[in-house]
């Protein structure tokens, strides 16, 4: 059903990785840069992210006005995130415009002005995305819920804090640029329609001359202390839980995803039908698996109305520890089904695929096709599900909670 | 692509847009029903209701109707609106018939009194859940403020005490007065086969009974208020404006998005470049909603609490100088390059075309191509944005904010 996925290695270490696909009308781009915020240094925290920020203030001979419009003109739905240890860069346009697209983010990332005159009006943004979150109670109990569950800097939020984000200066920006923002380790991805030859072309001319840099080492700060509640003003309460799983490119990693799609993915899923179904505890419950390269967790929330909140945390505990009992054939079945319609929707969204590509290459050093996916899929079993389960059942749970009062943990999952 | 419409005897309409290229099918119940049909003694049933549908019908339990849309691999959910309730599954071409059974039932369902004692515990924790988040309820209250007693103003969660006290018996009067199948139609795209759409459709609602859905449209009488909400435990201070726009039937309706995005769309606009770029906001921008008979801007700031009023008189800037000198060839044509795109990248998707489609029929029982609407962008001139600017002046807004200052001057 699904189309061939091509690589080429520029002779830097950028890796391109390419889904054409003629039947759309878009192409799209996701780039990956080995720029996370695990390298923001001690008492600079958050300069991954102000680096984005100031990055798209222009680049190469373009102010950020000429910049930004430019883009627009091309039709370009962009987006930038900095996550642990990536970067990332995306945008979406129609096929005709993409290798005009790709120039602008060849300046972008390899040519930044960085103007320092705008440095107070970057660090503005920053400071009020960093204050935004006291807003936002389910975002802020998952910043320090991750943050306790994985070793700094792994568990790190990429705002930084307001100390560090106040000291940052525009020397410490243009040299986290130039130090960390290279070529090797980079992955480009792109899907939709376009040709594959002439984009390689395209890429070699942008990027070829790059020079790539020594890799450098994650800055481990100090973890934060162990922490069971967040004293925060809300009407609901939050209860956040997370464990220990296993990362994409573990040979195990879809036995371990599938028993999380049991506990919560669509409605007949255990989590909603027990919490939100049965017993009308909240409105929003959830388990993921988050993954980065060499480990990850799974993290559960649930929001609800301070009486109701023991309860609440009480039945997702519980259904936690049953999946040690196994899972039920017919629940893989439909996870099954879901699963197969998502990966074949997924090749409507040339947005979608660049994204999952370029996530693929960087987890695994290749990119499966969607065939090969979905054979991997429908090899699972339940029998297959429950001995992984055997191994690796839900334990050492770390609960963290937000809200007007603490909640009681059970004894013997904290 | 064509467009495809049959009519059930009943006045039940099917409408599809197939395209053989999709890889999905979408399919959706379009209910002409939302918040400002509602009185307030039932404020919020439109929505509860909504929940409701999925809670069983005399064929099938709650865990049923969850359990077979997940074995059919549906993507699917539902949104209730101010003047509509929806509910729609992206499917795999061969569960359309699956995916119509379930929804068709749905459409008629039990309610329950159990379910309706246990769902109204999760309205009121979604209820909670919003109060908790910016804006906190203040969504709700702008277009209180600005529009008065107008239907539109109807809060779609309703309150916490119009849900505690509502029966189940309203819920039901209310549904057999609204989910007529005049008041209701079926819109399919992407890969749909049609005869056999049709043939799903009537063989499970052809006894559904026709009976009139009227809905008021009375006229609105805004007035531009003002008013601070002091909420200490916030840390940023939220600004929300509305004033009046071209409403759904309007046709100067693409010249007000093509207005609201060089004003205040969240790149590249004027709002982005006075007040994001240079740090002033967190965030800034304007929207146009469009609603049958009437039309809002919408204007949303988040920012640090000592730059509030500064940015209010910023804003009220912004709309006077637009007011005054209206807007440049430049800005215009940026913009259209960039909706434009948006459209043809949006319509990739099938359930983006459901919407579109289903939007269409509702609002102005149309059907429009993805060309219809470049077309109708591209015809858009900086005279046509500059009427709109006299018709609809952006300045005579309300305006609330909420945050953590006691007390906000107004710009004047």
């Amino acid at each position: 059903m699904s189309v061939e996925i091509l690589s080429h290695r520029l002779a830097n270490g950028l890796v391109l990785v390419g889904e054409p696909t003629r039947s759309l009308e878009s192409a799209a781009f996701t780039f990956l840069l080995p720029c996370g915020c695990s390298y923001d240094p001690a008492a600079r925290s958050g300069l991954a992210s102000l680096t984005c920020e100031m990055m798209l203030r222009g680049a190469g001979s373009r102010d950020s006005r000429a910049w930004v419009s430019e883009l627009e003109n091309l039709g370009v739905e962009r987006g930038e995130s900095v996550g642990t240890t990536q970067a990332t860069f995306s945008g979406a346009t129609l096929r005709d415009n993409l290798p005009a697209a790709l120039e602008l983010f060849a300046d972008l990332i390899r040519r930044p002005l960085l103007p320092a005159d705008q440095l107070e009006a970057g660090r503005s943004a920053s400071l009020q995305e960093l204050r935004a979150i006291d807003d936002e109670p389910s975002q802020k109990l998952m910043i320090e819920l991750r943050r306790r569950r994985y070793p700094d800097p792994w568990g790190r939020s990429s705002h930084g804090d307001e100390q560090s984000l106040r000291a940052i200066t525009i020397d410490d920006v243009r040299k986290f640029h130039s130090q960390r923002y290279r070529p090797n380790d980079t992955i480009m991805a792109v899907a939709g329609n376009f040709d594959w030859p002439r984009l390689c072309e395209n890429v070699e001319r942008l990027f070829g001359d790059w020079q790539s840099r020594e890799d450098a080492v994650p800055t481990s700060v100090n973890g934060k202390p162990p922490l069971s509640h967040i004293a925060f003003e809300s009407t609901q309460s939050h209860v956040g839980i997370a464990y220990p799983s296993i990362p994409y490119r573990h040979p195990d990693y879809f036995q371990a995803w599938a028993a999380v799609g049991v506990l919560s993915s669509g409605s007949s899923s255990r989590l909603f039908t027990e919490v939100r179904e049965k017993r009308g505890l909240c409105y929003t419950v959830y388990a993921s698996l988050h993954t980065q390269r060499d480990r990850a967790a799974v993290f559960c929330y649930a929001g609800t109305t301070a009486e109701r909140a023991q309860e609440t945390l009480d039945v997702t505990i519980s259904e936690l520890m049953r999946l040690r009992d196994g899972i039920e054939a017919a629940e893989l079945d439909r996870l099954k089904a879901r699963i197969k319609s998502s990966l074949i929707m997924q090749q409507e969204s040339s947005s979608a695929r660049s994204g999952a590509i370029a996530r693929e290459w960087y987890h695994l050093g290749r990119a499966r096709s969607l065939d090969e996916i979905g054979g991997l899929i429908d090899a699972l079993t339940a029998e297959s599900i429950n001995g992984f389960l055997e191994k690796n059942p839900p334990q050492d749970l770390l609960v963290v909670t937000l809200g007007p009062e603490p909640l009681e943990v059970p004894v013997g999952v904290s | 692509m064509e467009f495809h419409r049959h009519t059930l005897p009943n006045g039940l309409d099917v409408l599809a847009e197939p395209n053989d290229d999709a890889h999905s099918a979408s399919v959706g119940f379009f209910v002409r029903t939302g918040s400002r049909d509602e009185t307030d003694e039932v404020a919020g049933v439109s929505h509860f209701l909504e929940h409701m549908c999925f809670k069983g019908t005399p064929r099938r339990s709650a865990d049923d109707v969850n359990r077979e849309f997940d074995e059919i691999g549906a993507h699917y959910n539902a949104f209730t609106s101010e003047e509509c309730t929806v509910y729609y599954a992206s499917v795999l071409p061969e569960y359309q018939e699956g995916a119509i059974d379930i929804l068709a039932d749905i459409m008629r369902p039990s309610l329950r009194q159990e379910d309706f004692d246990m769902e109204k515990k999760v309205i009121l924790e979604e209820i909670q859940m919003y109060l908790d988040q910016p804006p906190f309820g203040m969504d709700d209250r702008i277009k209180e403020l600005h529009l008065g007693k107008h239907p539109l103003a109807r809060s779609v969660l309703g309150t916490s005490v119009s849900i505690t006290d509502l029966a189940r018996d309203q819920m039901h009067t209310y549904f057999a007065s609204r989910y007529s199948p005049s008041n209701v139609f079926v819109a399919a795209a992407g890969r749909v086969d049609f005869p056999a759409l049709v043939e799903q459709i009537a063989a499970r609602c052809n006894d559904w009974q026709p009976q009139s859905a009227p809905r008021d449209v009375p006229r609105a009488a805004p007035k531009p208020r003002f008013e601070v909400v002091h909420r200490p435990s916030a840390t940023q201070q939220y600004v929300l404006q509305l004033s009046d726009a071209p409403a759904s039937e309007d046709d100067d309706r693409y010249a007000a998005k093509l207005l609201a995005t060089i004003l205040g769309d969240d790149s590249g606009s004027r709002m982005y470049w006075e007040l994001t770029d240079p740090g002033l906001a967190e965030s800034a921008s304007l929207g146009h909603y469009e609603y049958q008979g009437l039309g809002m801007f919408y204007t949303w700031l988040s920012c640090e609490p000592e730059q509030a009023e500064e940015n209010l008189r910023r804003l009220a800037a912004i709309y006077r100088q637009a007011e005054a000198a209206g807007v440049t060839a430049d800005e215009l044509k940026q913009a259209k390059n960039k909706v434009k795109a948006r459209v043809v990248l949006s319509s990739e998707r099938p359930r983006s075309r459901l919407f579109n489609l289903g939007g269409n029929w509702l609002q102005r029982h149309e059907y429009r191509t993805v060309a219809d609407d470049i077309d109708a962008l591209d015809r858009v001139t900086t005279d046509d944005i500059h009427a709109v600017l006299k018709r609809y002046p952006l300045t005579a807004y309300s305006t609330i904010t909420v945050g953590p200052l006691e007390n906000v001057r107004q710009a004047s």
